[in-house]
């Protein structure tokens, strides 16, 4: 876990004082609304269909049970009892009485939590996957380049008022679990040969109403310059982007309309002015970062375990739990635990009640060191359990609702909010994501199906990813009622890929049908052990598209 | 009376008699006085000396956001003053005009902020460069002093603070 230091404290405390000032000159009507919006919306305050809605910064994912505790408190002194986490690796509160903002930021200060910038035309909450520092695949953590990049763009003065919002992520691993793909930055961090470090920058990646995935425009950058190569990409950008059409502002579409060796160009001509001046990173820098992460005081522990292997043997609910929500640890005897938030139709995607949460912290505090990540996929995430320990932890997870064995499999859905909450939707998303659940809620027949990501955004601003989900759905209005459009062959990581749309769009009755549809078609035709976006990869959409659409008995 | 804040070697105070003029749109014939014009009408008044970089200007430039603020680069000694406008303070291409002016063109002069300028956003103009701020009419310019300092901790850098906070930290300094 990252500690505060004096810096750090100040700066939330005083943020609290200013917003808190703005906020009581905005009730006295001193401030118009006009005025207000981006300044609240730069302190993570939204205004929803029924209410304010607040969301705080979970940086690059990490959480203290302490933390996790004190959001629990905010959920049920000033919400409804719960919180939904979002695919940023953040949480949001729903149901917020402006007057209360002031309070409730206090006490997240209390716990070295704000909600600076996690929304608003500036640099969002930086992201990296939920596995940062334990992934056996992983070449190193990325959480220290991220916290100096969180640093870094904090109230940075110049780049408040950029032309649109501006996404950051970090791999360090073999695999991408961080969807860095679809940021308008994402770095790739790797080593060459002398075993120096060095980022490969990505850049116009989103989604939205234009999805775009980003293209590499620089390789082999040393770390040193990762402040000031950011720097270079936001001027350029802050300069040269878009401000007359909000849908045309984020950085994607410049990229895509000088092309992306033009803008490279412009970037490296800026980055010569500054590349080796005070922005370049020390190694002392990085060193005093990385020792601010308390390292686990990890056991020394045989890999395999006696207890484990035979609660694996005789419990075949938990194996199958181990074969979905347990991860390989780099430390031997370790392993990290994915705690699902979809459990079906008893609570949305991404939902935690105060009871959870609580529940949550005490099974870090009892089984790990008191550390708790939220995965881009809503889910939670132990990431250093002793093996031992995982039979014990799995029964206390399912007693707290928390141990549906679906990760990575069609019922882990992801979705937004929707027209539950959002002002901006067209459509519900959550009766979507529930009905689905409930079509496909027997675990076995989910195992067989394996590996199938699903995602539904309930309008075109994509909150729900669904360009890149396995099957996305996309709710669009027709004439004032809801519809639902859906795509097969998205997909994220490395080999990301957008989604390919099957033809026109069902009605919400319809959806578990359609799903039906598709997943029986896979089942026809997948050969081996081929995943579902690698059986859509091969034989393309035809027979998906007649399969479903003869089903539906609606005219492709 | 331009409802102008100025700062001086650090120090805020409330300007009561600013002479300079601020024309958006300049009106033909252009009023008497100092005045602060738009990029080409300030070309178009300027005499060949001037041009040149032999004699200063009287008047003093407005660059719009999409000025490229390089093309001062020839006129800067013999400007008195710059001013740059935010139309709408969301629109924040000013702070990356500030900054490059400061930090790039090494411009030591007046730099003003006009337009939609707001107590909120001072403290981040003050620290992109500016040192005069013309704030919006209807509002106070003495409530928006209280936005001029922001806030203490300032992690990266600025065109007033070089330093990024991890070499100031490492400098030694108290908070």
């Amino acid at each position: 876990m990252y500690q505060y230091d004096d810096y750090d404290r100040a700066l939330v405390h005083e943020r609290v004082a200013q917003f808190r000032d703005q906020i009581e000159r905005r009730i006295s009507g001193e401030l118009s609304e006009e005025e207000f919006l981006p300044l609240r919306l730069q302190n993570g305050l939204y205004l929803q269909k029924h209410a304010y809605m607040l969301r705080v910064a979970i940086p690059y994912g990490t959480l203290s049970a302490r933390q996790l505790r004190t959001l629990a408190g905010i959920a049920k002194d000033y919400d409804r009892d719960y919180g939904h986490f979002t695919t940023r690796q953040n949480i949001q509160f729903n149901w917020i009485e402006l007057e209360q903002v002031g309070d409730i930021l206090e006490r997240l200060a209390e716990v070295e939590m704000h909600a600076i910038q996690t929304s608003g035309n500036c640099v969002r909450n930086i992201t990296t996957e939920a596995f940062a520092g334990v992934a056996a695949d992983e070449l190193l953590d990325p959480r220290p380049l991220a916290e100096i990049l969180r640093q870094w763009s904090t109230v940075n003065p110049e780049f408040l008022y950029l032309p649109r919002k501006f996404k950051i992520a970090l791999c360090a691993a073999q695999a991408d679990r961080a969807a860095v793909m679809m940021h308008d930055i994402g770095l790739y961090l790797y080593r060459d040969a002398a075993g120096e470090l060095l980022l490969r920058v990505m850049v116009g990646g989103g989604l939205g109403r234009t999805p775009i995935l980003s293209q590499q425009i620089r390789e082999g950058l040393p770390w040193q310059h990762l402040l000031s190569y950011v720097e270079a990409v936001l001027r350029v950008y802050n300069r040269h982007g878009r401000r007359d059409n909000k849908y045309k502002a984020r950085i994607k579409i410049l990229v895509k309309a000088l092309g992306i060796e033009a803008f490279a160009k412009e970037v490296e001509a800026e980055w010569q002015h500054i590349k080796d001046g005070p922005a370049e990173l020390t190694d002392a820098e990085y060193q005093r970062v990385v020792a601010t992460f308390d390292a686990p005081a990890y056991a020394t522990l045989d890999d395999a375990d006696l207890d484990y292997g035979s609660a694996l043997a005789r419990d075949d609910a938990f194996t199958r739990w181990v074969s979905r929500n347990v991860r390989p640890h780099k430390v031997a005897g370790y392993a990290s635990v994915v705690l699902s938030t979809k459990p079906g139709t008893s609570s949305p995607p991404g939902d935690v009640t105060s009871t959870q949460m609580h529940a949550i912290a005490d099974l870090a505090d009892d089984y790990g060191f008191g550390e708790i990540r939220i995965a881009h996929e809503q889910n939670v995430v132990l990431p250093d359990v002793r093996k031992a320990d995982l039979h014990a932890l799995y029964r206390r997870a399912l007693s707290h609702g928390l141990g549906t064995a679906n990760i990575g499999l069609l019922t882990d859905i992801i979705a937004c909010p929707g027209g539950d909450y959002c002002a901006l939707a067209n459509t519900k998303s959550i009766p979507i994501a529930q009905s689905i659940q409930q079509r496909f809620a027997d675990l076995d027949a989910l195992h067989e199906l394996g590996e199938l990501s699903l995602n539904i955004s309930g309008c075109m601003n994509a909150c729900g990813h669904h360009h890149i989900g396995n099957i996305g759905i996309l709710g669009v209005d027709k004439n004032g009622s809801e519809w639902y459009q859906v795509t097969i062959g998205g997909s994220k990581g490395k080999a990301s890929a957008l989604g390919k749309i099957i033809g026109p769009s069902f009605s919400a009755a319809q959806i578990p049908e359609v799903i039906d549809g598709l997943v029986k078609t896979y089942r026809d035709y997948r050969e081996a052990d081929e995943r579902f976006v690698d059986t859509v990869q091969r034989i393309g959409l035809e027979p998906f598209k007649q399969q479903v659409y003869r089903q539906a008995q609606v005219p492709a | 009376m331009n409802n102008l804040i100025s700062l001086c070697a650090g120090q805020a105070r409330l300007v009561a008699d600013d002479p300079w003029q601020w024309l958006r749109e300049p009106m033909q014939p252009l009023p008497a006085g100092p005045l602060i014009l738009p990029l080409t009408a300030w070309l178009e008044r300027q005499d060949e000396a001037t041009l040149k970089g032999e004699r200063f200007s009287l008047d003093g430039i407005c660059l719009a956001p999409e000025d490229e603020v390089e093309r001062l680069h020839a006129y800067l000694p013999v400007l008195p003053l710059i001013a740059i406008e935010f139309p709408s303070f969301r629109d924040g291409r000013a702070y990356s005009q500030a900054y490059l002016l400061r930090t790039r063109l090494g411009w030591t002069g007046e730099l003003r902020a006009v337009g939609d300028v707001l107590r909120d956003q001072l403290s981040h103009m003050r620290q992109c460069g500016f040192d005069a701020f013309a704030v919006r009419e209807d509002k106070s310019a003495e409530d928006a002093l209280k936005g001029l300092a922001g806030m203490s901790v300032l992690y990266g850098r600025s065109a007033i603070e070089p330093r990024p906070l991890f070499r100031r930290r490492s400098a030694g300094e108290p908070l």
